[in-house]
């Protein structure tokens, strides 16, 4: 029904959302890539190797989502393609951002707030603290317009009204006048979803999305971003623990542990064939909800690993059921699977013949390389 | 599926019919109020009734709000509650002077979503789970159950010996917890969302022991959690709560293949399924906008009335009563989809 409404707008030439949709790049090319992104903590404990070396490209209009365990990196490789970590004061940063022909990494603080919300937008899992508990949502929403575009004071809250009904709130009119404290978390989501799309990014990155709902909530949301994506041509990086979110609404897949991207392929494919372990025991674990119930569930032997002391070799070899010997002493590289869309990293990937071999050998001796039973 | 179903019934019937002994636990309506300030009152959980079966899991479902956990506690008196019945073993419990209460811990015990942030960070990993044997006079017999109870739970008692909470993550806490739980050798086990604060690769981990612990120690389990894939695996039958009132009540897999509430359709039409294909119509099932409206002023009648595609005047004057729709099957709901799946779908798609 809301969506009616805004189409009324394109009619008048003038949609809150979506203006400007045929400047953009066509889809398909790269919009955002990120090459060889290093951060690194320096604690008293030692290093944190938080990121090493992931590089991946979003593509104009596509939806990538990045799924990992907590630990895996990917909420801070997210903060570091945003350029909300900087190096300095502990922290090392190496690598590149290029958005759209413009190296996002050599920019100052000041340069890349001109990309923050008009180009690039970030939702964070927590709405609650995401939004500010002492402003009305109205003045929220505005502050990014008025500092993007050249539009009045009565102009914004007129597209604030909009936008908070374009993302499906209830009575936009009442909402803007609100705080935070006074609406649920789903509307508090919603809320930070219409500040994102408030100048019609070209790229979302919604961290964990979702995670801080209810599933019914969970199920709107998903639904509604999907609808904006698709509408407005918008390219989103969806970063998640949880693969049955991704696994309807996302194009490609890129899957991290320990830092790194173990493998990444479009969706379908990832989840016909995955070929790293890793993500075959990722699938396995979350209970299934159709068949009988009481099923054994395949467990991930161990925890993931300290990245203080991350282990030698594979980062996963320690819990895999397929490690041997060199995956213990030797890390794999990233390496394609038929087209250059999956690439994954391993020795003996699932369902080759290496892997099989691999498998029926630790069956045998009872043990991985690693001694895991 | 209708094989299944004309099997389930007699199953189910069984139970039902069950004398005195098989039921463990049971709740007679249930209310739990909790002072809002202003005059006002959280209706946490209004009037639930349920029996929970020795030997079984019963799952009990719904979003954050709905009640569960209090439920949870409400069984443990914890408060105790503000009206109705907790019969465990026959005895009314919520009647119990605090030192008969205290008798009847050991039976009945439970553990918590955060593993870490229950467990006393000051002291030893042994010393933590052979502290009920203390409490009870029965430390001598640490030495022998302690560690019995660490390798049950899959920890290695020499490797734990000196170690404290902090040196384990969250998964191994967790393992703690359960062996604390179950060094006293409880009936009843209340996992208040035990698996939420874990990854998934964990969480299947601590899912597995508890099954094994079941059976290990003939538990019996009411397993609170929001996750229906979790909820769905390990629970025998299952109660999706709402706004402090249970809406359905069944067998886990008739339940969740066949939902007949229209809230509970609602919640499994929401999973994310690992099985739908990518770029196929989503099915859009009436996701029923809008959220649970406040504990303190529930709505009148049936309590998703607000949300429900099917609702009516007489939901809004009449509070649902819970009824047997099938053998085993509870509904409270005015108008349940009694229809199979596939022909309520063609009819809502007419």
């Amino acid at each position: 029904m809301t969506h009616a409404r805004s189409d009324e707008g394109v009619a008048g030439g003038e949609d809150v959302l979506g203006a400007g949709v045929l400047e953009r790049i066509p889809d398909g090319s790269d919009l955002l890539t990120a090459e060889d992104i290093v951060v690194r903590f320096h604690t008293k404990r030692g290093v944190v190797h938080a990121v090493e070396g992931v590089s991946i490209a979003i593509r104009a209009g596509e939806v990538l989502a990045v799924v990992g365990e907590s630990g895996s990196g990917k909420t801070i490789f997210t903060r570091r393609v945003m350029g909300l970590i900087s190096g300095g004061n502990g922290t090392e940063v190496h690598g590149t951002v290029t958005y759209d022909g413009t190296k996002l990494t050599e920019l100052s603080g000041k340069e890349l707030s001109k990309f923050w919300g008009a180009e690039i937008a970030l939702i964070l899992q927590d709405p609650m603290t995401s939004l500010n508990p002492v402003k009305r949502i109205g003045e929220q929403l505005t502050e990014t317009i008025v500092l993007h575009k050249r539009v009045t004071k009565k102009e914004a809250q007129q597209r604030a009204v909009e936008l908070l009904r374009s993302v499906g709130l209830s009575e936009p009119e009442r909402r803007v006048r609100q705080y935070p404290h006074e609406l649920s978390g789903g509307m508090r989501q919603r809320v930070t979803i219409a500040i994102a799309l408030s100048c019609n990014p070209r790229l979302l990155l919604a961290d964990e999305p979702t995670t801080a709902l209810d599933v019914t909530v969970q199920a709107q949301i998903l639904d509604l971003l999907a609808d904006l994506q698709s509408r407005l041509r918008m390219a989103m990086l969806l970063v998640t623990h949880d693969l049955r979110v991704v696994r309807s609404r996302s194009d490609r897949i890129a899957v991290m542990y320990a830092g790194r991207i173990v493998e990444t392929a479009p969706t379908p494919e990832l989840f016909a064939e995955p070929k790293m372990p890793y993500t075959e025991a990722l699938m396995n674990a979350v209970p299934p909800i159709a068949g009988p119930n009481h099923i054994r569930l395949q467990v991930i032997p161990g925890r993931p690993p300290d990245l203080v002391n991350p282990p030698t070799g594979c980062k996963f070899s320690p819990r895999c059921p397929y490690a041997q010997e060199k995956c213990l002493t030797e890390e794999p590289p990233l390496r394609e699977a038929g087209s250059a869309d999956h690439q994954y990293r391993c020795w003996y990937p699932v369902g080759s013949e290496e892997g099989l071999k691999a498998k029926a050998r630790n069956v045998e001796r009872g043990r991985s390389a690693a001694g895991t039973p | 599926m209708t094989a299944a179903r004309t099997e389930r019934p007699a199953v189910a019937g069984a139970e039902q019919d069950g004398s005195e002994s098989d039921v463990v636990l049971r709740l007679e309506d249930l209310v739990v109020e909790f002072p809002a300030g202003g005059g006002q009152t959280v209706h946490a959980v209004s009037g639930i009734s349920l029996e929970v079966h020795r030997g079984e899991t019963l799952g009990l479902v719904g979003e954050s709000g709905c009640g569960k956990s209090t439920t949870g506690r409400a069984i443990m008196q914890l408060p105790k509650p503000t009206g109705g019945k907790v019969v465990f073993e026959g005895r009314d419990i919520t009647k119990l002077s605090a030192s008969e209460l205290r008798e009847l811990r050991p039976k009945l015990q439970m553990i918590f979503q955060d593993p870490i942030s229950s467990l006393n960070p000051r002291r030893r990993i042994p010393d933590i789970v052979g502290d009920p044997l203390v409490v009870w006079g029965r430390g001598a017999e640490k030495e022998k159950i302690v560690p019995e109870v660490l390798s049950a739970v899959g920890l290695d008692p020499a490797q734990v010996a000196d170690r404290r909470p902090h040196q384990f993550s969250g998964g191994q806490c967790q393992r703690v917890s359960i062996a604390r739980a179950l060094v006293l050798e409880p009936e009843v086990l209340i996992c208040d969302e035990p698996v939420s604060a874990l990854d998934v690769s964990v969480q299947a981990q601590i899912l597995n022991l508890l099954e094994d612990m079941k059976a290990r120690y003939g538990l019996t389990l009411v397993f609170i959690a929001h996750d229906l894939g979790v909820v769905r695996n390990i629970s025998d039958r299952v109660a999706v709560m709402y706004l402090g009132k249970i809406c359905e009540l069944g067998e886990t897999e008739a339940l969740f293949d066949d939902p007949v509430h229209p809230y509970t359709r609602l919640l499994v039409s929401s999973i994310p399924s690992m099985e739908t294909v990518t770029g196929a119509d989503i099915e859009k099932a009436d996701r029923g906008r809008g959220e649970m409206p406040s504990p303190i002023n529930p709505p009148s009648g049936c309590r998703f009335r607000t949300r429900c595609p099917l609702a009516d005047e007489r939901c809004a004057a009449e509070v649902p009563e819970m009824r047997e729709v099938r053998p085993g099957r509870y509904v409270a709901c005015h108008h349940p989809i009694l229809e199979p799946v596939g022909a309520a779908a063609a009819a809502e798609g007419a």
